[in-house]
């Protein structure tokens, strides 16, 4: 009898409920006759992610101590879980928004490279180890490389999957090259080992810190590693976009939290400016350069890699409440992002071409559910009140104000200030035109568009929860906060 | 409760409209009842509304966002009231005159302009820092897409103007809100206590200066006021403006007591200048909404000088002008709407010689005119003449230069009279264009009744503003957290 260690299944249910869906899938899309391997994926996917998300909650609700799994390979803690759930559903939504795509080939592929670049997410939120740490990095990201070339007809598909190929190994690369200089100096690959290891004030070291935060730098595109974001956003399958712009944001943020406040809690006076520094960067650039453009998804490329800005101030505030903030702020930033590409994917199956603002403009009154849908996304990520986008932007705000930094509050008001010039560009486009160019009566080219029940109802359930996370922002927060109490601060 | 009853029928009113698909006539019947039910609420509140006494009126507090301590906190005291009721009464005019004009798309237009009116209920009864912000912003949203929808030939221009500049002031307000919570643990404004950081302080001036507008932040008025629809310059003018009102004498006089002492003079010279500033442009404007948009902004100014007078009469003053003003700017804009849609134009060169044949329309020109110039016996010049004399005993300079805008009043005010009814008949004008119908006088008419009943008894406001007989020692306790929420 060899003793086998103890698993605890629970803990890794809402990976493998993924993994299961991936399976399924890809075997459908084998088995299946041609014309009904979409609804046989669409609706194990559904069915998949709706199992990973109940189960997140479920570890959730009984992780009150966090515990250390497989040789401190992995935690199982409400951060984790948390985290899991967000990503849980964030790609029930992309299933819904996906399900219109008319894509003919790869269709059981795409639905089983969703679940299972979602599945390496779930397990990288709670990876405890350098190891299992960009392992499960790589196990999503190679998922998401394969996602973005997956349109092989078009050239900008296969220069997005290629751009994101090299430029993500390269991120990856660093990533482990700091991972290797911190085992080097600690001989340590746990966090809790590697804050306890002697030899913490070792140059090696504190380059291996800077490494790893600048791998996960490029994970959730925070400037100055941002350079891929635009173009890989702009010529990746919307679908895949809307998925990368939510979930690899929430798993990336998630894991920079976890490994700084874990493993590196003596070098908060190094990190916490570093992470200021990006978050200022990424905020400036992205805000800057999102004025610029007139195509919908490279301006929601930008717009993402602000938002990564307002993030990092939340993980610059190294406490309680910046932890809280973050979590908070996955809420409404999430929904408002898959909301909006919906839509935007919505006009582009209808046009059969790029969204581009001069594209976007008359759908607010030609279709009001979509139009009035993407007037409240835009608002939640200007945070405008009556929206989770703003209460999202005040607590991160007093996060790091109570943290004594007032100036990135400043900074951060500012930088409001100056997204709102392309955020209202979409309104303006939406419901704005000119009279003269759009007469009345006059449907876009394409003749009246099909409804997407499907997608309709992710763009609801999207609208529900950024306005819902503002009137019901306590119990969310509640939420927040317990999550964020598993976190050693 | 009825103060959220007050917020809450219009905007449940606006859920209605946006989403039952009824026919325009219906809709805008349905909107036009909600705001009317909705003056008829105010009116009812008064029989119940104890102005003498300290505590607030009909309040409610409920805990919203226990985390970092902001609670739903609304509640009325006598100044709040009288803005809630300069709301609903030019929000009763604004809508009726978008049914009279029959807006196109009608749904999305009626249901804004409900969403409006309850924001800026909303704005005159938050009793936290925090919902104050979140109606703030949330009055921006409809007036954003009202300009940039039913608006003029410039409406694009006009809202990107108007969204930069009270954006960056309402921005540096969250800012100072942030600050100033955290930092007191709580948004309640009857429990933050005062603050003496200057940059606190600096942020809300910055919000409301833009807003109201004071001299250097005055950019966005002009084209704001003119692409505008009408009813909405109407509510601009006569009504979102007061936020600002409400803003200094409730959030910055009583929680930053030394900035005020600091900043004073800084203020008032400011206040001043844009009193001076707006008269002059008036007297040059080319067209009647210019010359109301930068009366109105000399309005503003004198009623800042009003509020920064830190007196009795000075307050008092400042609250019955603000409303008496509100009516004046919105009646006078909706005039100016009934001449551009039968002239279409608003320009003095092709008007002239409108009173031949119109006598409503120029009763109506020539009354609004007289309040708009603060004629003696008029509730606006109670109004003025209360904020001078509050001031002068700070510093008669002050009140010399209120003074002589009075005149630059009566040269703009006649100005105008003159150049729309009198003298030669313009390009525009002929004769087959009507006098006013029943319509038209259903929504300026009461306006101008109400302006006659204060003219008459402006005590009703000015004494019912402020609980105690020392309204400047009112707001100094309220800012030390002397009185509870009732």
């Amino acid at each position: 009898m060899i003793d086998t260690p103890k698993v605890d299944w629970l803990a890794l249910s809402p990976t493998l409920a993924l993994l299961a869906v991936s399976a399924l899938t890809l075997l459908g899309g084998v088995f299946y006759p041609r014309h009904s391997v979409r609804a046989f994926s669409v609706f194990v996917s559904l069915a998949g992610f709706a199992a990973s998300a109940a189960l997140s909650a479920v570890v959730f609700d009984r992780s009150e101590e966090g515990t250390s799994l497989i040789a401190e390979s992995m935690t199982r803690d409400r951060w984790g879980a948390g985290a899991a759930l967000v990503i849980a559903v964030v790609g029930a939504l992309v299933v819904l928004l996906s399900s219109g795509d008319g894509r003919r080939d790869h269709v059981g592929e795409y639905y089983a490279l969703v679940a299972a670049s979602a599945a390496g997410m779930v397990f990288f939120v709670s990876a405890d180890n350098l190891m299992t740490m960009f392992l499960a990095l790589e196990w999503f990201s190679i998922s998401l490389y394969v996602l973005c070339a997956l349109d092989t007809h078009r050239r900008e598909s296969l220069e997005a999957g290629l751009k994101y190929l090299i430029v993500g190994s390269f991120g990856s690369g660093i990533l482990l090259f700091g991972c290797a200089l911190v085992y080097g100096a600690t001989g340590e690959l746990g966090f809790t080992s590697i804050q306890e290891a002697t030899g913490a004030d070792d140059p090696m070291f504190v380059t291996g810190m800077a490494m790893i935060l600048a791998g996960l730098g490029f994970k959730v595109s925070a400037a100055p590693f941002h350079m891929w974001t635009p173009d890989v956003y702009q010529g990746a399958p919307t679908s895949v976009t809307s998925f990368m712009a939510a979930a690899t944001k929430v798993a990336g943020l998630a894991v920079m939290y976890r490994i700084l406040v874990t493993a590196f809690p003596e070098q908060s006076e190094i990190w916490t400016i570093a992470v200021a520094a990006l978050a200022i960067a990424s905020l400036a650039i992205g805000n800057l350069a999102a004025i610029a453009q007139s195509d919908v998804k490279r301006m929601l490329a930008y717009s993402s890699i602000s938002h990564a800005g307002f993030l990092l101030i939340a993980v610059a505030a190294n406490s309680q409440n910046g932890a809280t903030a973050l979590l908070y702020y996955f809420v409404p930033y999430t929904a408002a992002t898959v909301g909006a590409f919906a839509v935007v994917a919505a006009r582009e199956r209808e046009q059969g071409r790029a969204v581009t603002l001069s594209s976007l403009e008359g759908l607010g009154w030609e279709r009001p559910f979509l139009g009035v849908g993407m007037w409240i996304f835009v608002l939640s990520m200007a945070g405008f009140p009556l929206t989770g986008g703003f209460l999202g932007k005040l607590l991160v705000f007093s996060a790091i104000y109570d943290a004594g930094w007032w100036w990135l509050v400043v900074i951060g008001v500012l930088a409001t200030a100056l997204s709102l010039a392309y955020y209202l560009n979409i309104v303006r486009a939406l419901f704005m035109r000119q009279a003269e160019t759009l007469p009345e009566g006059v449907v876009a080219a394409g003749g009246s568009p099909r409804r997407d029940l499907l997608l309709d109802t992710a763009v609801g359930a999207a609208i529900v929860v950024t306005i819902g996370s503002f009137f019901f922002v306590q119990p969310l927060v509640d939420l927040a906060r317990d999550a964020a109490e598993a976190l050693p601060l | 409760m009825l103060t959220t009853l007050l917020i809450v029928v219009p905007l449940a009113a606006a859920l209605v409209v946006w989403i039952l698909p009824l026919s325009r006539e219906t809709t805008g019947g349905l909107a036009l009842m909600a705001v009317l039910a909705e003056v008829g609420l105010w009116v009812g509140a008064a029989r119940n509304f104890d102005f003498a006494s300290d505590t607030q009126q009909f309040s409610t507090n409920r805990e919203w966002f226990s985390e970092l301590g902001i609670s739903y906190a609304v509640g009325l005291y006598g100044f709040q009231y009288w803005l809630v009721g300069l709301t609903v009464v030019v929000g009763a005019a604004a809508v009726g005159y978008g049914l009279w004009a029959a807006r196109e798309r009608p749904r999305a237009y009626f249901g804004l302009m409900l969403f409006l009116v309850g924001s800026l209920v909303g704005v005159f009864a938050a009793q936290d820092l925090v919902l104050f912000y979140v109606f703030f912003e949330a009055m921006l949203i409809p007036i954003y897409v009202l300009i940039g929808v039913w608006g003029g030939p410039a409406r694009v221009k006009a809202t990107v103007t108007f969204v930069l500049y009270t954006m960056a002031g309402s921005l540096l307000m969250l800012a100072s809100i942030v600050a100033f919570g955290v930092t007191q643990g709580t948004f309640l404004l009857s429990e933050i206590g005062t603050s003496s950081n200057d940059w606190i302080f600096l942020g809300f001036l910055a919000a409301f200066a833009v807003k109201a507008p004071l001299l250097p932040f005055h950019g966005w008025l002009r084209t704001a006021y003119t692409e505008a629809p009408p009813e909405v310059a109407a509510m601009l003018s006569g009504v979102v403006s007061k936020a600002a009102v409400f803003g200094l004498v409730w959030i910055v006089l009583p929680h930053f007591p030394s900035p005020v002492e600091d900043f004073r003079e800084l203020v008032l010279v400011l206040a001043a200048a844009t009193l001076v500033y707006g008269s002059v442009l008036a007297f040059r404007q080319p067209d009647i909404r210019g010359v109301i948009a930068y009366s109105s902004m000399a309005q503003m100014g004198l009623i800042v000088i009003g509020i920064f007078a830190v007196t009795d009469l000075g307050l008092d003053g400042a609250v019955l002008h603000s409303v008496s003003h509100g009516l004046v700017s919105a009646g006078l804009f909706l005039l100016a709407a009934m001449i551009e849609t039968r002239t279409g134009t608003g320009r003095f060169d092709e008007l002239g010689g409108m009173a031949k044949g119109r006598p409503i329309l120029a009763t109506l020109v020539l009354t609004l005119g007289m309040f708009t110039l603060a004629v003696p016996g008029s509730a606006n010049f109670a109004g003025e003449f209360s904020i001078l004399a509050g001031v002068f005993s700070h510093g008669w300079g002050y009140s010399a230069v209120g003074a002589a805008a009075i005149v630059f009043a009566a040269l703009y005010a006649l100005r105008l009279i003159s150049a729309i009814l009198h003298e030669r008949r313009g390009n525009a004008v002929r004769e087959e264009q009507t006098d006013l119908v029943t319509g038209e006088l259903a929504l300026v008419v009461p306006l101008v009744l109400i302006l006659a009943l204060l003219s008459a008894w402006p005590a009703a406001i000015s004494e019912r503003s402020f609980p105690a007989d020392d309204p400047a020692a009112f707001i100094s306790t309220q800012g030390e957290g002397g009185f509870g929420t009732g």
